[in-house]
């Protein structure tokens, strides 16, 4: 996509939300120095989150909040397609189903009937699926929430007609760079750090967590590689498993990581 | 106590200092000329005139021209001192961030640059052999300036040959100028490998050209530059005709951040192709050459 | 006072607590004291001012992939074997602004003209002491020379420490490089129950040494530290066997094991990362939204990044198990070609750091074994 900031009128930017728990929108607000710059760079148009004013479509870009779990939205994000230029998946839930992709794993009627007297009036899908899943998607930006400052580089990256400047490097680099001691090694606190796209400036670590994978998988990620190193090590069954299914669970590098660790941790048990 | 008289840097580095790493020279963008789909030869000259009068550099040697927000990115120079005096010429196809930034640019833009970095094309060690210049796509306009030396000194060398190919007769580079360069006896072979209603030339790849001419493996050098797998079979055509490994140049390809043998990128085996090359005699690089993913 | 014995290569005993003196005297001579903390259950390198931050009565137990802090209840202050970090940090800064660029009209440049840091390092190890002079051939060659590293360096305080309780993951002895410091320091510490065995390396040591409290150090106390350095040597059981090892990797670049490594190795950078001599920097702009502010950072890379070696059309490496052959090839190999110096030093941080447990030690024995098969 090409965008002229000098020629053409300053391009308008919708931003949309699905399932999803608003957090990726609230970066986007808590951008407090850059949000000046950006809205003199871009025209806010859509955006409810922050303003009830909305100007009609097409959009040249358009930020997708959220994944696609009920068959509302699902015929709603063909609609969103076809008004905007050029589409942004934001956060884990439009890139990969977020957290809420956990119902991929088990039965979702099974849950509404446990949690609701008349499940009958519910409408959903059986599983949550990425945006990218439902419609094609120009680029995605990972995170649970996403790192502000991404998003205004990806939006800097449009105009400025490059690529965006996203470290392909894992998690670890970041952690290191930051001079953090590794969680993993130090406290054998389990981490994805080796295997997740960096991004978010290897915040768990940093505050003596492992990395949960939010960012999604690195692009040079060995899965099998951590299964076989991680799982010796779980704590309680299914330890490294049930990290490998939290919120990237349905991408499908981790899906298939889980499956492995859960077959070795079966192997382990039935020695 | 009080600090020795020796010490260096006395006051904890109070004295501000900066550090020149990385750090560009201005150049204006004085020409534009469209080559072929994608690719474009800018003519450049140095803001600063001082630097622009100091400015030296050797055809196979390339400059980290830099843009501003986009990046640094090595592009060899392809043409030499004498042909453009007072420019620093480049032929860039625009296929990253920096080159397609370069691309949007026009006359009176300015990019940053940064060298010349790397060896040169071995022109006064083959004086007086037959030269082989095998080439293709992009691989010719390094070569360029070797090109205009052998023309100036034409009486300097042999036979001299230039094998080039591209992908389609509208990717080949400098088509105008050929004649010129056939005039001054230069044997000029163009090949490419898919064709169109223009086109009534010849149709293959550069190194099944060793087939249609003779060598006398005692006096003829080659110079290669291009995609790797053609220079692969440029090499093994020539060594097939048993030109010594010590008469093959090759110019490598890598990554490239500094330019100086510093940031590591470009290392392959003991070398770092910016410094110690690009263009390598092929008995340097023979045991590296073919390790695969190396 | 005992000026008139002090001499470079001459040692004296210091009580403990005149190291605070001596910390307090450099950093009112303009350095910024830099040694051993307790933190995050692991020793890191960061700001001292004097004992009190150092950490006292520590061990720690390092294995492949495993580190973990011991507390001994004991008194000594470097009783430790160092962690995951190094003194590179201070010398090649794990991002450094370059310079910035901003356009009103047309670009200007700006260069980081903050001064540099002066750095007294506290605490350095003889494998550091070591890597940071195959960092010196690296940065301060004749023909490049980095600015960075080089003003940081010129002037750097050095007091080094004698490792006394190697860990298992140390082979130090298998490259030549410790546990005992021969020179390279201002000053060098050889830690007794009751104080400081102090050797002077230079007079810039020696000056700082003379205006504190010192005596001769007794025959007991001489014996006692020399008994102490050849149980060190003994206790390290880690080897590394160089005979030939360059020529070994370099002849055997298809091995099998390599294919064996590549899939193991998490290509996580961590070794990379932690290695005292690895050197890689990439460079990036960070630019505004208006694309009229721009700022030039170096930061650190690696060889296992997945973009390392990318070029049009391709990476270079784009397999794990060619990333992997590229740092082993590099450190133990081609780098004696390029610097005239292997590049380990033997601190085992890459074995321990690792994740997935990848020991080089064993990677390269086990080339040995195939090869000799």
């Amino acid at each position: 996509m090409t965008l002229t900031p000098k020629t053409a009128p300053r391009p308008k930017v919708a931003v949309y939300k699905f399932s999803s728990c608003d957090g990726c929108q609230l970066s986007l607000l808590n951008l407090e120095d850059e949000l000046l710059d950006l809205a003199s760079a871009v025209d806010i148009s859509y955006f409810l989150e922050a303003t009830r004013t909305v100007k009609p479509g097409p959009y040249d870009i358009g930020i997708v909040e959220g994944s696609i779990t009920t068959p509302h939205e699902a015929e709603r994000i063909k609609d969103v397609r076809a008004e905007c230029k050029y589409m942004i998946a934001l956060g884990t839930c439009a890139t990969a189903g977020g957290i809420q992709a956990l119902r991929n794993f088990a039965s979702v009627a099974d849950y509404a009937r446990t949690v609701y007297p008349h499940p009958e009036f519910l409408h959903f899908l059986d599983k949550s699926t990425s945006i990218a899943e439902n419609v094609p998607v120009d680029l995605s930006i990972w995170g649970c929430p996403v790192n502000k400052f991404m998003v205004v580089e990806v939006i800097a990256a449009l105009l400025q007609n490059r690529r965006p400047n996203f470290p392909p490097s894992p998690v670890c680099l970041e952690c290191k760079r930051r001079g953090l001691v590794c969680v993993a090694v130090a406290h054998g606190t389990p981490c994805l750090g080796p295997v997740v796209h960096g991004g978010c400036g290897a915040l768990c670590p940093a505050n003596g967590r492992g990395c949960y994978g939010c960012f999604g998988p690195s692009s040079a990620a060995n899965f099998s590689a951590l299964v076989g190193s991680m799982t010796p090590l779980d704590r309680y069954p299914n330890e490294t498993a049930g990290l490998l299914r939290s919120f990237s669970s349905h991408a499908p590098a981790f899906k298939s990581a889980a499956e492995a660790a859960l077959k070795l941790s079966s192997e382990k048990e039935q020695k | 106590m009080t600090v020795p008289l020796s010490m260096p840097n006395a006051g904890g580095g109070s004295a501000g200092y900066a550090s020149k790493l990385l750090l560009p020279h201005w150049a204006d963008i004085v020409k534009i000329i469209p080559e072929a789909e994608g690719v474009t030869t800018y003519h450049l000259r140095l803001t600063d005139p001082e630097v622009q009068a100091r400015y030296r550099f050797q055809p196979g040697q390339f400059n980290m021209l830099y843009v501003p927000g986009y990046g640094e990115a090595a592009i060899s120079m392809s043409s030499d001192l004498e042909s453009n005096p007072g420019l620093v010429v480049h032929t860039i196809r625009h296929v990253g961030n920096v080159t397609k930034a370069i691309s949007r640019m026009k006359v009176g833009d300015v990019v940053g640059l940064r060298g010349p970095f790397g060896t040169a094309w071995p022109l006064e060690q083959i004086r007086g052999k037959d030269v082989v210049i095998a080439c293709g796509g992009i691989g010719l306009p390094p070569l360029r300036g070797a090109l205009y030396h052998i023309l100036r000194q034409r009486a300097d060398y042999g036979k001299v040959t230039l094998l080039y190919g591209a992908r389609t007769p509208k990717d080949l580079m400098y088509p105008d100028e050929y004649e010129t360069w056939k005039q001054a006896d230069i044997d000029v072979q163009v090949t490419v490998d898919r064709g169109d209603e223009t086109w009534n030339g010849r149709i293959g790849v550069v190194p099944m050209w060793f087939y249609h001419f003779r060598v006398d493996p005692r006096k003829t050098a080659v110079l290669t530059c291009g995609p790797e797998i053609m220079m692969r079979f440029v090499i093994y055509e020539a060594l097939a005709r048993r030109i010594p490994t010590s008469q093959i140049f090759v110019s490598l390809e890598r990554n490239m951040k500094c330019g100086q043998g510093a940031c590591g990128h470009c290392q392959q085996g003991p070398f770092f192709i910016c410094k110690d090359g690009p263009v390598f005699p092929f008995s340097a690089i023979e045991s590296i050459f073919n390790v695969e993913e190396y | 006072m005992l000026d008139s014995t002090l001499n470079t290569g001459s040692t004296v005993a210091l009580p403990k607590l005149e190291l605070d003196a001596l910390l307090a005297d450099l950093r009112q001579n303009g350095f910024q004291t830099v040694g051993p903390r307790l933190q995050d259950e692991s020793i890191v390198y960061r700001e001292i001012e004097g004992l009190k931050d150092l950490p006292r009565g520590i061990l720690s137990e390092q294995a492949p992939g495993s580190y973990r802090i011991i507390r001994t209840g004991k008194e000594r202050y470097f009783d430790f074997i160092p962690a995951g970090q190094s003194w590179k940090q201070f010398l090649f800064p794990p991002r450094h602004t370059l310079f910035s660029a901003t356009k009103d009209g047309t670009w200007q440049l700006k260069e980081n003209d903050e001064p540099a840091p002066r750095y007294a390092l506290v605490g350095v190890r003889a494998c550091e002491l070591a890597a940071i002079a195959v960092q010196d051939k690296v940065f301060m060659r004749p023909d490049f020379s980095d600015p960075i590293y080089r003003l940081r360096r010129e002037g750097l305080f050095i007091i080094a420490v004698n490792c006394l309780d190697p860990d298992s993951t140390c082979f130090c002895t298998s490259m030549g490089t410790g546990p005992r410091l021969r020179s390279g320091f201002d000053l060098c510490l050889t830690e007794l129950d009751d104080a400081f065995l102090v050797e002077i390396g230079s007079e810039l040591g020696r000056s700082f040494l003379a205006s504190r409290t010192y005596s001769l150090p007794s025959a007991f106390m001489q014996d006692a530290a020399a008994r102490a350095l050849t149980r060190a040597v003994e206790s390290i059981t880690r080897t590394l066997d160089t005979d030939g090892l360059p020529e070994l990797l370099l002849n055997n670049l298809e091995a099998e094991r390599w294919n064996d490594v590549g899939k193991r190795c998490l290509s996580c950078a961590n070794c990379t990362q932690v290695c005292p001599t690895c050197f890689c920097w990439d460079a990036t702009d960070a630019v505004d939204i208006s694309g009229k502010n721009t700022r030039r950072e170096r930061l650190w890379d690696s060889c296992f990044n997945p973009n390392y070696s990318y070029v049009f059309g391709g990476n270079t490496r784009p397999n794990i198990r060619s990333r992997y052959r590229q740092w082993l090839t590099h450190k133990l190999g081609t780098w004696v070609e390029q610097f005239g110096t292997s590049g380990c030093v033997g601190c085992g941080r890459c074995i321990t750091w690792c994740p997935a447990k990848i020991d080089l030690t064993e990677e390269a024995a086990a080339i040995r074994r195939e090869v000799a098969k």
